[in-house]
């Protein structure tokens, strides 16, 4: 079994209007050190698979196809055993 | 003539569109279910608004994958008209269909309002009866209407005149005011190059009676009724 | 079965040993830990209502047009032309305190399903609110989630929250209320009943998986509030609006069925109060195998399967031997469905684990059983100082205006489309009167009628006399649909009280019940169905004793409706009612003079509902270009409202004979403001005096500026400006 933990976050360019608002928020409750805030996901699937490799494949797979949308959002992952 | 309107799980406003269609505008309209996969027959397809799967990862994510879909894609491939209403509007950006993609309002609320839209272009199917830079009043209701693309996506929109409606305020002006969402150039609408897929945030079916407050909705029911009517004379 | 110290499960769990006594008596045997759990929750004074039981008894709930009262799911009358109208309102406060997005949005699921269950489509959502000092951070905290919550749930199930009211008082501080109200439409003959009957018919549990979720919420509903509650955010249910949907869509298939028999949802006391009600109602039993129920967590006990909360789920009762056609339903709308059990006709709420009985109960004593708690009725020592106010100590004054535009201002009177905006109110295209009127108004597709809904309550005036208070909540809400035309026909209630241990709460409970009762048997809109919310307090001060209204009215023909906007210039505008010398209880008092004393203000029946039905005789008959309810702010917000929503200003003399601050912001019962065409001057009048209405003409509608006597001169664009509660330019 492999576990495996994706992130997701949407693209620098696009406007993060959570991320805009929860840094002000950071900020009125006296946090003024923080630079930036952006918001994204974290996933976590159980996989059953016979290598890294392989489950590393499919992980790209469904992200391009439905986890992550390409127009807006960037991914990064890891796998665990 | 006939239209069909997708029921995905989730969906809210099939019904709404079913009624406008088949008791306001009076043309045969059948529901269609997600698991069908059989288009042969109708001119135009409706994706409704609503809830699809619950907006559960992103907005339309899930449901651009149900079994209907790639008779959908077929049928737009094939010239079929598609009118995809704000969480239709979102599918279509998901399955690609059309360019760019919805996220979250700008201000992080849902929002319901009248909304005064701008039409940019009535060289297209669904605009026909519409006048240039005519302004409908045609509710909104959404928490993820915030169009958003790429520079070069948008310059070719602009290029190819895809961008078909706008929001505008009361005088028919573009401005940050009127702009209840954030869409990059105060977006609400768009087609495809070929003009026979259009996607829009507000709900034209909202709009086509006198009691709901406006009739403006009707418009583009009846552009896309006048143009098929028109093509079938043709076609004799 | 295991042992366990009962003595602090049934403390924790709130029995009294009188209750635990009975339950021995009930069994013939001491409980076991499941039964204990069991009856703890049954018999919490959310599930059982032992203290108000004998009280609701006053309240009339019988009509020719009320097709069932309380006692099912939620009360259904006949409206007409088939159509059934299905309504009813919950309580949702203590959950709502501890996580407010949760609480609201499950208040929305629970209620939404009493109205589905009964085979109707939900068509209609309204919420009536009650938050502490607007001005504090975790005021505004709960405020926010509160409405994030309602929209989202209400958004994505597809029902247009269209009405209600958000009211912020100090007396809620720390024990906020949501009221949730759901209507339902549904076809004659389409009804169907939470029965379970028929020996050997399935029992189907449909829906979600079965968890942890509020495991106990009931009886947390029982106990006060105080600074532990927080740790016991445990007993909090999840929403989940797309299976709620899914549901929805399923069950309104279902019940077209005649194999299905029974349908009720899984609310407080989840399997255990859904299964043991259907059964005490069809007279029968039903045997549970716990194996059966589909779940969400490993490692569930029993106690634990049968009280889960777990939000959407469902329990159908099918004819034996036919559920094929229910099952593959479900599957086509991607809902899980087991049958979880069976139909019996011992009159028992017998559960297996593996072929092992794990409880035996007696059905009746589970739902009917909980011994009736009567208390001793005590005026509080207070409440005649309370009603004391002497008005010779108010100054008053040469000039209103910046006193108009605070009030306007002022978190209970300023613009409400911050919230309404947030809520979809047009899906279903229905929403012909949308949020910001007197009341919403629906129209029903394929008829020439209209509904009008909303709801009503003042705490304040029921703190100073509940009785009166609780009348006049009847009348406004009666007010508030006959302004649009509608004639009221019933209602659905929400008693907010303090704890019944407390006399005085008990006492307010009982004057406001009666105030109810002798209110809608003379308006003629029986209470249908409702809800009691007991224990609202926090570190043992109770909130004010707020009884809410909700309502429904008629509207015969969909093209006589009323706004409440000036439409025209040089449109008359007409005063129906009488202002008198009373400021007890009002907006001013509070806002202005920081007082909460006085008596409400005096409610004439016989007047209201004269008043009531010539205003609406004026809709129908087409005089009328504006109609708008005079309450809380009294007339100069009432005109204010009806000034900003047009646009239009208006010049107004009003006769001096009584007190200035009175005049403008009394809050006299029974007036309407109208306005009417000038052509429509006759006919208006002479009805008006045949019908012996008191009136009088107190200006016209003018552009730009609200002009009152010499009290009021403001743009229109500047009251609008502090209605919005924006910043001066």
């Amino acid at each position: 079994m492999w576990s495996v933990i994706i992130n997701i976050e949407l693209k620098k360019g696009v406007l993060d209007a959570q991320g805009k608002t929860t840094h002000k928020a950071l900020h009125s409750l006296g946090f003024h050190n923080v630079k930036e805030v952006r918001v994204g996901k974290l996933i976590e699937l159980q996989i059953e698979g016979d290598n890294r490799e392989e489950v590393g494949a499919q992980v790209q797979d469904m992200c391009k196809r439905l986890l992550s949308n390409p127009v807006i959002e960037d991914f990064n992952y890891e796998i665990e055993e | 003539m006939k239209f069909g309107v997708v029921q995905f799980p989730g969906s809210n406003c099939d019904f709404d569109c079913y009624y406008a269609i088949k008791n306001v505008l009076q043309v045969p309209v059948d529901m269609i279910w997600h698991k069908d996969n059989d288009l042969d027959g109708y001119n135009c397809i409706v994706l409704p608004g609503g809830f699809t799967y619950g907006d559960y990862l992103r907005v339309g994510a899930i449901a651009r994958y149900s079994p209907i879909m790639s008779a959908v894609l077929n049928f737009a491939k094939k010239g079929g008209f598609v009118l995809g209403i704000c969480n239709g509007f979102q599918v279509l950006t998901e399955s690609q269909l059309l360019p760019g993609a919805l996220i979250r309002n700008t201000c992080l609320h849902f929002i319901c309002k009248n909304q005064t839209i701008r039409v940019e272009n009535i060289d297209t199917p669904f605009t026909g009866m519409c006048q240039k830079n005519q302004i409908l009043q045609i509710p909104i209701a959404h928490g993820e209407g915030c169009y958003y693309a790429d520079k070069k996506t948008v310059d070719e929109l602009e290029a190819n005149k895809q961008i078909i409606f706008r929001y505008c305020d009361g005088s028919g002006k573009i401005t940050k005011e009127a702009n209840p969402n954030g869409s990059i150039c105060n977006i609400a609408g768009i087609c495809n190059k070929e003009r026979n897929v259009l996607g829009l945030m507000p709900h034209p079916e909202r709009s086509t009676e006198n009691c709901l407050g406006s009739v403006d909705g009707r418009l583009l029911f009846e552009s896309i009724m006048m143009y098929l009517k028109k093509k079938s004379i043709l076609v004799k | 079965m295991e042992k366990f110290e009962q003595r602090k499960f049934w403390q924790k769990w709130n029995l009294t040993s009188n209750e635990y006594q009975c339950i021995c008596h009930v069994l013939g045997r001491e409980p076991n830990e499941i039964e204990l759990g069991i009856y703890s929750v049954m018999w919490s004074e959310h599930c059982s209502y032992k203290n108000t039981r004998s009280l609701l008894k006053m309240l009339p709930t019988k009509a020719d047009w009320v097709i069932q009262g309380p006692g099912e799911n939620a009360g259904v009358i006949d409206i007409g032309e088939k159509e059934l109208v299905v309504m009813k309102m919950e309580s949702h406060n203590h959950p709502s305190a501890v996580e407010p997005f949760q609480g609201a949005a499950t208040g929305v699921g629970g209620i939404l399903r009493d109205i589905f269950t009964m085979g109707a489509r939900p068509v209609a959502l309204l919420d009536s609110l009650r938050f502490g000092d607007f001005h504090q951070d975790h005021t505004q905290y709960l405020y926010q989630g509160v409405v994030g919550g309602i929209a989202f749930y209400g958004n994505c199930v597809g029902v247009p929250t269209v009405g209600g009211e958000t009211i912020f008082s100090e007396s809620y501080q720390g024990n906020i209320l949501v009221n949730v109200m759901c209507v339902g439409l549904v076809k004659k003959e389409k009804i169907v009943l939470a029965t379970a009957k028929g020996v050997g018919n399935s029992i189907i549990l449909i829906g979600a998986k079965t968890g942890r979720d509020g495991i106990g919420g009931a009886a947390f509903a029982s106990v006060e509030l105080n600074e532990k509650s927080e740790e016991d955010r445990p007993a909090v249910q999840i929403g989940d609006p797309f299976a709620e949907k899914l549901l929805i869509e399923a069950c309104l298939e279902l019940v077209q069925f005649e194999e299905v028999v029974g349908l009720q949802d899984c609310g407080a006391a989840g399997l255990t109060s859904s299964l043991s009600e259907m059964a005490a109602r069809g007279h029968s039993g039903v045997e549970i195998e716990l194996s059966e129920v589909p779940q969400r967590e490993a490692g569930m006990n029993p106690f634990e399967i049968m009280l889960s909360e777990s939000q959407e789920r469902m329990v159908v009762i099918v004819e034996k031997g036919k559920e094929e056609r229910v099952l593959s339903t479900l599957r086509r709308w991607d809902l899980d469905s087991a049958i979880i059990g069976h139909v019996t006709d011992n009159q028992r709420f017998t559960i297996k684990k593996h072929g092992q009985v794990v409880a035996d109960i007696p059905v009746r004593s589970l739902s009917d059983g909980a011994p009736v708690i009567k208390r001793e009725i005590i005026e509080p020592l207070w409440q005649k100082e309370i009603k004391k106010l002497n008005l010779d100590e108010f100054e008053e004054y040469e000039d209103y205006n910046s006193i108009l535009l605070t009030l306007l201002s002022s978190p209970n009177l300023s613009c409400k489309e911050d919230i309404y905006q947030q809520y979809d109110h047009m899906v279903q295209v229905n929403t012909v009167v949308p949020p910001g009127d007197d009341s919403a108004v629906l129209r029903l597709k394929g008829t020439k009628k209209a509904i009008a809904l909303t709801t009503e309550g003042n705490g304040r005036y029921c703190l100073l006399d509940p009785f009166q208070g609780a009348q006049i909540a009847v009348a406004e809400g009666a007010r508030n649909l006959s302004c649009k035309g509608a004639t009221p026909k019933a209602v659905t209630d929400c008693l907010n009280f303090g704890a019944p241990e407390n006399s005085d709460s008990y006492w307010q409970l009982v004057q406001a019940i009666k105030g109810l009762s002798e209110s809608c048997k003379f308006f003629d809109t029986p209470v249908i169905s409702g809800n009691v919310s007991l224990y609202n307090e926090n570190d043992g001060k109770p909130i004010d004793p707020t009884p809410v209204v909700g309502m429904v009215g008629v509207i015969n023909d969909c093209n006589h409706i009323c706004t409440l906007d000036f439409k025209s210039e040089n449109d008359l505008i007409f005063l129906l009612g009488e202002t008198g010398n009373e400021l007890g209880g009002s907006e001013y008092l509070e806002i202005i003079h920081h007082m909460k004393r006085g008596l409400p203000p005096i409610l004439n029946l016989a007047r209201e509902k004269k008043i009531q039905s010539f205003c609406r005789k004026m809709i129908e008959k087409d005089l009328l270009a504006s109609a708008h309810d005079c309450s809380l702010g009294g007339l100069a917000i009432a005109l204010s409202e009806s000034c900003i929503c047009s646009g239009l200003g208006a010049k107004v003399e009003l006769k001096t004979d009584i007190r200035s601050d009175c005049c403008l912001f009394g809050e006299s019962q029974s007036r309407i403001i109208v306005s009417i065409n000038p052509s429509n001057y006759e006919d208006f009048v002479e009805i008006a005096q045949q019908e012996n209405i008191p009136f009088q003409q107190i200006g016209m509608v003018k552009k730009d500026c609200l002009k009152i006597n010499q009290w009021v001169n403001l743009p229109v664009s500047q009251l609008e400006k502090a209605w919005r509660r924006k910043k001066n330019a």
